[in-house]
């Protein structure tokens, strides 16, 4: 294996192949960050919404993660970005106007945040329902209402019994950044095949790419593990169900 | 776009079959395939030899931190560089995108497997095994006869979950020019610029199926809690 | 586990994949095998793609199919089963190299860098890198596209070749990537690109099978002229001979005329349209002199 590769000059590029992964990785990072804010925001909501006592309610939560859940994600990518345009005349028009690139952004983590809120819906349900039923029924005998029972007991507790199953959906999240590489976006993964493709050096460009995700995978748990501990609630072993 | 023509779906429809049929045999090869190879790694890793749980450890967790993209590319273009100098052979074998996608699916999924696998056999509580052993059993014969066919049924279920996850994952070969179900719609949508059309109809077919077998999967739960 | 490890390892020590001669000689290969596999595209259009029954058909299968020919009767096998495997512009080169394909029949620029990798057969066309663009659009330049956005297939020489230009002319255009051309066309029919940049004869192919062939022209203008040839195996003389004598003697035979008129100037499938792609004078000229320059 030569290493010098990655010092080599991207042809008509503006630097070398490290620095062209690199920008990659930014991508890459950038569309998981985006994204798992929409999908923790979206999937709290939506998990929520199921466990309340309102059917239509968990109805329209469960539909909602039936859906994401049973589409292939790469699906879901063409759907976003060639579908949704094609059928809507107001989107396509706006979809023209836009930078390809920020069209590319917007709709990987569009894609991504609601694909990723599916699995974070159903982690925040179980989450709720596991907690013993009493822990509700406190709440509203406190005076608290249903809003404030879930913001002030459910779902801190909720939250910390989920972290392990969060942190590798957020693990997956990274992951699954690669497939925005369908619709063009130039994340690690695109640059990685762009460089094998360029090059013909196959070998390093996809050894280095494992590498980086191998880190960007461990750190992502790590900082998860970090979390897990600051918000433990002393006496209790949170992902012990 | 404005005018859909969804008739181009008839038209193709031989041909979208012909790919759905491939999705279908790589998902069933690729689970059995993976399950088989899962359990193993599962008792690798739960060996006492500690290299062998060690190398098993790693192999799952490497599968498990990088993209399933990046491990099908890398076996596509690897894979028959690695075959040769495994069989020694004059020549890399001749391996296809077909080809090389079954023997990708089983090496990935069968580090998922694995961990499902594993936590099967732990839930088989300890005093089974040993009873095997007292009784004069080795450890193939306490594995195969009294530990691996309830952790399987224990598992069951979240080994059929996993099985429709790897459905959908298996859309992913398409990138690979591997004409499966999306690989096929792709195709015609792109011949024919009937993008919407396509990908729509393959999202709906998509939907239904996975809808019907994870419905499916959840009865299968529910029995097998009461049977228990 | 442990011998796979070692493969690993062994396979970075190497550097990866294996040189071309290590595969043993493709005639070699072919003979044990009984079996020639050759890399076709699927919408390189009229070259290499896939007919209405998704058949692969094309210029450069034809030529191919001469060259099995000649295999055929210096290997003294009649019955040589010939494979077919799609490749595309991205993954054709590592295919050859590791040895999924014996010879690749489709639409690839012979040029220098890429022959350090892999050998040509004689140049069967030439072809200017150019833009198509929809005739409702104010483009009439390559320089008009400056702002704008234009597509192009990833992997192919005209990547490079739009980022020379821009540095050259001071330009900007934003690039966004299609998998194959199919796709970088759709992203120009559907206004995501205000162009496609590709080999000319390809856009003409992509435009003769458009829902609206009128709504779209090609720029007479030529970022460069590149040759056109089947890819095979580095280093291996013999296959390469049998490939150069092939095609040269079709080509010296003025069989090539009747080849060429069949793709290029008659109506071809899956649509019954007619390219209209007369025989320029550099392509008659190699034909009259096959060569292997790569540009």
């Amino acid at each position: 294996m030569k290493l010098d590769i990655f010092l080599q000059q991207v042809p008509d590029g503006d630097g070398t192949w490290w620095q062209s992964l690199a920008s990659g990785l930014q991508w890459t990072l950038l569309v998981a960050l985006l994204a798992w804010i929409m999908a923790f925001a979206l999937g709290s909501l939506v998990g929520v919404a199921r466990t309340t006592d309102k059917r239509w309610l968990t109805r329209l939560g469960d539909t909602y993660v039936e859906l994401f859940r049973n589409i292939p994600l790469l699906v879901q990518f063409f759907l976003w970005y060639f579908v949704v345009p094609g059928l809507i005349p107001s989107v396509k028009v706006w979809v023209t106007t836009l930078d390809p690139t920020q069209h590319q952004l917007v709709t990987a983590i569009v894609c991504l945040g609601f694909f990723t809120s599916a699995r974070i819906a159903e982690q925040v349900r179980s989450g709720i329902q596991s907690l013993a039923r009493g822990q509700r029924n406190a709440g509203y005998a406190v005076g608290l209402t249903q809003v404030q029972t879930y913001r002030f007991v459910l779902l801190p507790m909720a939250y910390r019994i989920i972290i392990p199953p969060l942190t590798s959906e957020l693990m997956n999240l990274i992951k699954n950044t690669a497939v925005a590489y369908s619709i063009g976006l130039t994340e690690l993964f695109f640059r990685t095949r762009e460089m094998g493709e360029m090059t013909f050096r196959y070998f390093e460009a996809f050894a280095a790419a494992t590498l980086i995700y191998i880190v960007i995978s461990m750190a992502a748990n790590r900082v998860m593990a970090f979390i897990e501990r600051r918000v433990a609630v002393p006496g209790y072993i949170a992902g012990s169900h | 776009m404005g005018d859909l023509d969804f008739e181009i779906i008839g038209r193709a429809l031989p041909y979208l079959a012909g790919g759905l049929r491939y999705t279908f045999q790589l998902t069933l090869v690729a689970a059995t395939g993976g399950v088989i190879f899962g359990t193993l790694l599962a008792m690798a890793r739960l060996s006492s030899f500690k290299p062998l749980a060690l190398a098993a450890a790693g192999y799952v967790n490497l599968m498990r931190s990088i993209p399933l993209l990046l491990v099908i590319f890398w076996f596509y273009f690897m894979m028959p560089v690695l075959l040769q100098s495994l069989t020694g052979a004059e020549r890399p074998p001749q391996i296809g995108a077909e080809r090389s996608a079954y023997i990708t699916f089983v090496m990935f999924e069968a580090a998922f497997f694995c961990e499902i696998m594993r936590a099967g056999i732990q839930s088989i509580a300890k005093g089974q095994a040993g009873a095997g052993y007292a009784l004069g059993l080795n450890y193939w014969q306490v594995m195969g006869k009294i530990v691996l066919p309830q952790a399987f049924r224990n598992m069951l279920p979240i080994l059929l979950t996993q099985s429709i996850i790897l459905f959908q994952d298996v859309s992913l070969v398409s990138l690979l020019n591997v004409t499966d179900f999306v690989g096929a719609a792709v195709k015609v949508a792109q011949r024919d610029s009937r993008v919407v059309e396509m990908y729509l109809f393959v999202a709906v077919v998509y939907f239904v199926l996975c809808f019907a077998l994870s419905a499916a999967v959840k009865r299968l739960q529910l029995r097998i809690a009461i049977v228990r | 586990m442990r011998r796979f490890i070692t493969t690993i390892i062994t396979a970075a020590l190497l550097g990866g994949p294996v040189a071309a001669q290590d595969l043993g000689g493709t005639l070699k290969k072919i003979k044990d095998t009984g079996t020639i596999t050759l890399g076709h595209r699927e919408s390189s259009i009229p070259f290499s793609y896939l007919d209405d029954k998704q058949q692969p058909i094309g210029y450069a299968l034809d030529l191919c199919m001469k060259i099995v020919d000649a295999v055929k009767t210096e290997l003294k096998i009649p019955n040589l089963k010939v494979t077919l495997q799609p490749v595309t512009s991205s993954n054709r080169i590592p295919l050859l190299q590791n040895g999924t394909i014996d010879l690749e029949c489709g639409s690839t620029t012979n040029s220098v860098a890429r022959q350090e990798q892999v050998s040509f057969g004689p140049t069967y066309f030439v072809i200017n890198v150019s833009a198509a663009v929809k005739k409702s659009s104010s483009v009439n330049t390559i320089a008009d596209l400056d702002g704008k956005t234009v597509s192009t297939t990833s992997g192919t020489t005209s990547v490079p070749l739009i980022k020379s230009y821009e540095k050259a002319k001071g330009v900007d255009v934003k690039e966004i990537y299609g998998k194959d051309h199919a796709e970088s066309f759709l992203l120009l029919a559907d206004d995501r690109a205000a162009a496609f940049i590709m080999d000319d004869i390809l856009l003409a192919g992509q435009i003769a099978n458009a829902r609206n062939p009128a709504d779209y022209r090609i720029l007479p203008e030529s970022l460069r002229q590149e040759p056109y040839s089947m890819m095979l195996r580095k280093g291996d003389a013999p296959f390469k001979a049998l490939v150069d004598r092939a095609v040269g003697a079709v080509m010296k035979s003025g069989e090539i005329e009747k080849i060429y008129a069949k793709w290029f100037t008659a109506p071809i499938a899956p649509k019954g349209v007619n390219l209209n792609f007369p025989m320029t004078p550099v392509i008659r000229d190699a034909f009259k002199n096959p060569n292997d320059k790569g540009v």
